[in-house]
């Protein structure tokens, strides 16, 4: 036998932990006022995702699921993206949302269960979260045929978390991005986790980056907790999406510091010393030792950057607290471009619904008489 | 398993009728749809070069190139998605599923995506979209290839699904499906592919969605029927007539929304109702039908409303599917049972 083929996988790090940058760091991806905004978003990231928290444990929001551990991976997909490139999230990508012009009381008003958030008033293309796992990267292939088949010089990333690799979607939308040479950037987020599986278990590949190999696209592994390495080889992926030499799948290591959700606990199945370890790694502290080390940060800023952060963040929930509900209407107004004829008088009884919910627990009869009601029928 | 090639619809900017096959119609509507908006993609499995297993793709490639008409990998899944990231971005993809029996990796992306795109965004992106797909037995074809399970489609807030009975409806509706700015699915009776040949005009004209047709007026029952059902309905009406029994038959066309106010109008003139269909009897779309006919059109009933289904077993191999289609014996024992109710 001999070999007809042969793969590697490259790993990128530069910023190690202790916020030392290798020698090897791309001075773009490296630039001062890069990482200083950069620093800037991740810090947001996680205060708002801390106080986003905060308003699930206080029955103001409904389940969130954090970003916690993967602010780098974010802000450096979000920085590294043209405006008029394409963002297809996953459900953790607070930080590339925000930088997009997605606000914070957006994000708010979709995990506290409102769909008006996912109607972005800065960013109208952009598509929303997406909760059924790895279906989303089928809708970025999509939509980077169309770029493509329009001939534009745009590209799409989507985000997906290491679980998400074992679906079908994934390998599917791959394969096809291989095969159309397709401008997409698929990033996924290996935060060892998928809810309580850890990754050894979600597959017996030794990287996930090693998937793209069958897809006939470049893939690589990169340091997640690194904004340099992410934003490096996300800005990469990208310029050869541009040039028309097609995708790229880059696995970024980071570790998910949080639960899975609001609705999870994860000391039911997560090592206490395991986390010490992973906090040892996280992402803002190395950058903001980085950042000292280069004479680019100061108490002082910290402290106005926290300031800063904290009053926006404010704002945010306040704008949030006091959006006026949706009218109860509102349920039949977007299904289709228009309401059907024939479920017209589904409208009828909604209207009915809600007005013997408003009124009084004990008027029995007047419910009875509702039920019966003309408004109720097909008519 | 598609003996009968048809020859390739050749293009005419002169709308003359032509005389052709329910497949052919199809070919022609995606040639319009494709001539007259650039945004319209088509793709799927063996679309391309092939043309299609059915030939319903045949020569659109050749004539609209590689980037408008494409063969995808083989991974409906993905052709759903696809169709719904092309969508949201201002294309317009009509993608083929090559058999219905292979609709269901689809599922998930109608449901959870293309159907709820609109509302989950209040109308910020939405999904004009169409899934073609070919339906139902009675051609002899091999397992999975002769299902009917239109009804888990119509069940799904958000989508429609239309289903043509002869060649004009399926140019009309397929027309209306692509330009419809909601996702659509047009299942296609592959039964009645190549039954007969009528006269089409290819004018560019949609026909309504969300309407029943009354392809037949009578006064002593209403058949309710679609896709290849309506030949057998039109059948039983000619049997039915030799016996005095004038029955009005209505091709629903678009199963959902449903349009129950044509289906009402005629009950009251009939007082008779007997819904057709081939897919499985239990929670098939004549108990919606009928469910609806009973609770809005009680007192115009002289009889039950009677249903003529398949049965609630997996469709039968080839040589047994004859035995699982209702026919138009079926149907015209139902209407006399209908007729006999005291």
């Amino acid at each position: 036998m001999h070999t007809v083929a042969e793969f590697s996988i490259g790993y990128r790090g530069y910023l190690n932990s202790q916020g030392v940058l290798g020698d090897d760091a791309p001075s773009a991806s490296s630039a001062p006022e890069l990482l200083v905004r950069a620093y800037g978003a991740m810090v947001l990231a996680r205060i708002f995702d801390a106080k986003a928290i905060a308003l699930q444990r206080t029955g103001q929001m409904g389940t969130y699921a954090s970003c916690l551990g993967q602010e780098a991976i974010g802000a450096a997909i979000g920085l590294a993206m043209a405006e008029d490139d394409l963002f297809v999230p996953y459900y953790r990508d607070q930080a590339t949302q925000l930088l997009r012009g997605v606000s914070m009381t957006e994000i708010l008003q979709y995990w506290g269960g409102d769909e008006r958030g996912s109607n972005f008033a800065r960013q109208r293309r952009d598509l929303p979260n997406c909760v059924p796992i790895a279906t989303q990267i089928t809708h970025a292939a999509g939509a980077a045929s169309a770029f493509k088949l329009r001939k534009l010089r745009q590209a799409v990333v989507v985000t997906c978390g290491d679980g998400a690799t074992s679906r079908g979607d994934f390998y599917e939308s791959i394969n096809l991005a291989g095969a159309w040479q397709l401008p997409l950037v698929v990033v996924v987020n290996n935060n060892q986790w998928a809810i309580s599986v850890r990754r050894q278990y979600q597959s017996g590949a030794a990287t996930l980056a090693q998937k793209a190999i069958a897809a006939g696209i470049p893939g690589e592994q990169v340091d997640g907790n690194d904004f340099i390495a992410v934003h490096a080889a996300v800005s990469e992926a990208l310029q050869r999406a541009y040039d028309g030499k097609g995708a790229t799948l880059i696995e970024a290591i980071c570790y998910r510091l949080s639960d899975h959700t609001t609705a999870d606990d994860a000391t039911r199945y997560r090592p206490a010393e395991e986390l010490k370890q992973a906090w040892q790694q996280e992402p803002i502290k190395r950058l903001q030792t980085y950042l000292h080390q280069c004479g680019l940060w100061s108490a002082e800023r910290e402290q106005g950057l926290q300031a800063e952060v904290q009053e926006a963040v404010a704002k945010a929930v306040a704008a949030y607290q006091q959006l006026p509900p949706a009218v109860p209407e509102s349920l039949f107004e977007y299904v289709f471009a228009e309401w059907p004829a024939a479920y017209a008088w589904q409208r009828d009884m909604l209207r009915h619904r809600v007005a013997r919910m408003a009124e009084p627990s004990d008027s029995l009869e007047s419910g009875i008489e509702g039920h019966h009601s003309k408004g109720t029928s097909h008519e | 398993m598609n003996k009968a090639v048809a020859a390739p619809q050749q293009h005419t900017d002169v709308a003359t009728p032509a005389r052709i096959t329910l497949v052919e119609a199809v070919n022609l509507a995606l040639a319009r749809a494709l001539r007259d908006d650039p945004d319209v993609v088509v793709f799927g499995e063996d679309v391309g070069v092939n043309g299609g297993v059915f030939r319903a793709t045949l020569g659109l490639q050749e004539r609209f190139g590689l980037r408008r008409v494409m063969d995808t990998p083989l991974a409906e899944n993905l052709i759903a998605g696809l169709a719904v990231g092309m969508a949201t971005q201002g294309l317009k993809p009509v993608a083929e599923i090559q058999f219905m029996g292979f609709i269901y990796a689809t599922l998930e992306q109608l449901i959870s995506h293309a159907a709820r795109m609109r509302n989950r965004t209040r109308g910020r992106l939405h999904c004009p979209l169409v899934i073609r797909a070919p339906y139902g037995g009675g051609i002899h074809a091999p397992e999975h290839h002769s299902e009917s399970t239109e009804a888990i489609l119509a069940h799904i807030p958000g989508l429609r699904v239309v289903v043509p009975s002869s060649p004009a409806l399926a140019y009309g509706l397929l027309l209306s499906a692509i330009q419809d700015p909601d996702p659509v699915v047009f299942l296609e009776p592959k039964r009645i592919y190549r039954a007969v040949k009528r006269e089409v005009i290819d004018d560019g004209q949609g026909l309504p969605l969300d309407v029943c047709f009354t392809l037949r007026e009578g006064e002593d029952a209403t058949l309710v029927a679609w896709g290849a059902m309506i030949p057998e309905c039109l059948d039983a009406a000619v049997q039915l007539a030799d016996l005095g029994v004038n029955v009005e038959v209505i091709d629903v066309a678009t199963l959902a929304p449903l349009d129950m106010q044509t289906i009402l109008d005629s009950v009251k003139k009939t007082g008779r109702c007997v819904v057709v269909h081939e897919a499985a009897h239990h929670g098939g779309l004549g108990a919606q039908i009928a469910a609806t006919v009973s609770e809005l059109g009680l007192l115009s009933l002289l009889a039950p409303v009677q249903r003529v289904s398949g049965f609630d077993t997996p469709m039968p191999l080839l040589k047994n599917e004859h035995y699982y289609l209702p026919n138009s014996g079926d149907i015209v024992a139902a209407v006399q049972k209908a007729l006999d109710f005291a």
